[in-house]
């Protein structure tokens, strides 16, 4: 019964949100400010019993692991924000989250976005094994992966060269910048392409979930 | 005729997306059953799943929450089922709040086909941890420190499967199954190449231009994307679910859309023509 009546009120939800679409009114609003309030309560429970409680309270106070007063202080310094003549002893626990995350991020990033698409582009033009696939199973596919390594390059020199600022984008200069220029259009068309994907599933999700689970029509 | 595209380029957009909802909505109800054939990408994936000994453990973490479960969730269920079918060890964990009821749902749903799986011995979720890139750090040097207890409750030590996993090293394959941030990004950035992981990816669609690149340059070793992605792997897997039925819905929404967005093109022009006439 308990199910029924979730199912039930999840799809009145569904269609309370949906109902935007035909124009403003007031059960969007109450499924909007329900979502945020919920949302909200759910993280606020969920970081207590999954985090604070296992991670500081139980190792803290049950345990003896008394090192972790230290975390436990920095945390606790940031809510003096709330105290505007104490405020500035929040600015510790940001330096501590700020440097430790610069220093994590700036080896990461360096390292995976950086160093190792560098390195991945650096391919031979002509690809002698696409050659020999193409030869063996001759397809339009097979085709088009001939090229795509020379792609890679050119696209990555253009579209270089379109940031390159240093000399003037005209005459030659400028038909590489403008190719650069539509390699990267081509990429943001793609982009958005694959963000049309994504928005057209979640409304297939919420159709199956109204015709399938609460009407039992699919 | 001008008329026409006058009405079209003035079109109430309510009636837009009445257009998609019944493009999607039809082929729900009468499904045509779109032939499907898989990627490259979501063939490496498949082929990275059955490249590792029976018996391996595996880490999946799945960053998603309800909102993009159209596209994650098929593949949730879809990699479970492959991996319990190699008889495989999952551990489950996720950087999403609301992501530990996702993998709850799907293991639940895997088990009813393949009833002997036990909890603890065969799979286990570890729930949901803040601190997103502390956290992928943290794994790679104790997965305990991370996670003291799983989603139930149940200390890390009492969990048979656990005593077999201590960081990262303990997975065969970290398979990374997300929406954004924190998620398979992350993975890359601050655990595969530090802690040499096996990493594939399950991502939505809005994800691919990104993640393409780690694909190519091999940090991923397999990818699947959005619910084509999903919808090739089941066909693979010879489990078609979810997102079978869902790849034709797309595809007629898409054809739609092009149709649409042709159609309003060439009514900016014909009546942009006819202005300039005028």
């Amino acid at each position: 019964m308990s199910e029924l009546i979730g199912l039930w009120i999840a799809a009145l939800l569904t269609v309370f949100i949906l109902s935007f679409l035909y124009k403003d009114n007031p059960f969007y609003k109450f499924a909007e400010h329900l979502f945020v309030g919920v949302a909200a309560g759910y993280v606020l429970a969920l970081s207590w019993h999954n985090t604070i409680k296992p991670n500081l309270v139980e190792p803290l106070f049950y345990q003896g692991e008394w090192i972790l007063i230290v975390p436990m202080a920095f945390g606790l310094l940031l809510f003096t924000r709330f105290i505007p003549k104490m405020s500035w002893l929040s600015r510790w626990s940001l330096a501590a989250i700020v440097g430790i995350y610069s220093g994590l991020a700036v080896v990461a990033i360096a390292e995976a976005d950086f160093v190792t698409q560098i390195r991945a582009t650096l391919i031979p033009i002509w690809d002698q094994t696409k050659w020999t696939q193409f030869s063996n199973q001759p397809s339009i596919v097979h085709f088009i992966h001939l090229f795509t390594n020379f792609i890679t390059i050119f696209g990555l020199l253009t579209i270089l060269f379109y940031f390159f600022f240093s000399v003037e984008h005209s005459g030659t200069w400028g038909l590489i910048a403008k190719i650069g220029t539509g390699l990267l259009m081509v990429g943001f068309g793609a982009g958005y392409g694959y963000t049309v994907m994504t928005r057209i599933a979640l409304l297939i999700d919420r159709v199956v979930f109204l015709l399938g689970d609460v009407i039992g029509l699919l | 005729m001008s008329s026409v595209w006058t009405k079209i380029n003035h079109l109430d957009k309510r009636w837009i997306y009445l257009f998609v909802l019944l493009a999607v909505a039809l082929p729900l109800i009468l499904p045509i059953n779109l032939p499907l054939s898989p990627s490259g990408p979501v063939m490496s994936f498949y082929k990275a799943i059955e490249s590792i000994p029976k018996g391996s453990i595996v880490l999946i973490s799945n960053d998603y929450d309800p909102g993009s479960k159209a596209e994650l969730y098929p593949m949730t269920e879809a990699v479970l089922y492959h991996l319990f079918k190699r008889n495989c060890r999952v551990v489950m964990l996720s950087l999403f709040p609301a992501g530990p009821p996702m993998s709850e749902r799907a293991v639940a749903r895997v088990t009813e086909d393949l009833p002997n799986l036990q909890y603890g011995t065969d799979f286990v979720n570890l729930g949901y941890k803040d601190g997103r890139e502390a956290v992928l750090v943290e794994m790679g040097r104790s997965i305990r420190s991370a996670f003291p207890k799983d989603y139930r409750g149940i200390p890390y030590d009492s969990i048979a499967l656990l005593k077999e996993v201590e960081n990262y090293s303990s997975f065969a394959l970290v398979i990374s199954i997300s929406v954004g941030y924190p998620g398979t990004k992350e993975y890359v950035q601050y655990a595969q190449g530090r802690f040499n992981l096996k990493l594939l990816a399950g991502a939505a669609a809005v994800s691919v231009p990104e993640y393409s690149a780690y694909y190519n340059s091999g940090q991923l070793s397999g990818m699947l994307t959005g619910i084509s992605g999903a919808a090739e792997y089941e066909e693979l897997i010879g489990r078609r679910a979810l997102a079978a039925k869902a790849i034709d819905a797309q595809a007629i929404g898409h054809m739609v859309i092009i149709l649409l967005i042709v159609l309003g093109n060439v009514a900016w022009f014909v009546t942009k023509g006819k202005k300039n006439h005028e």
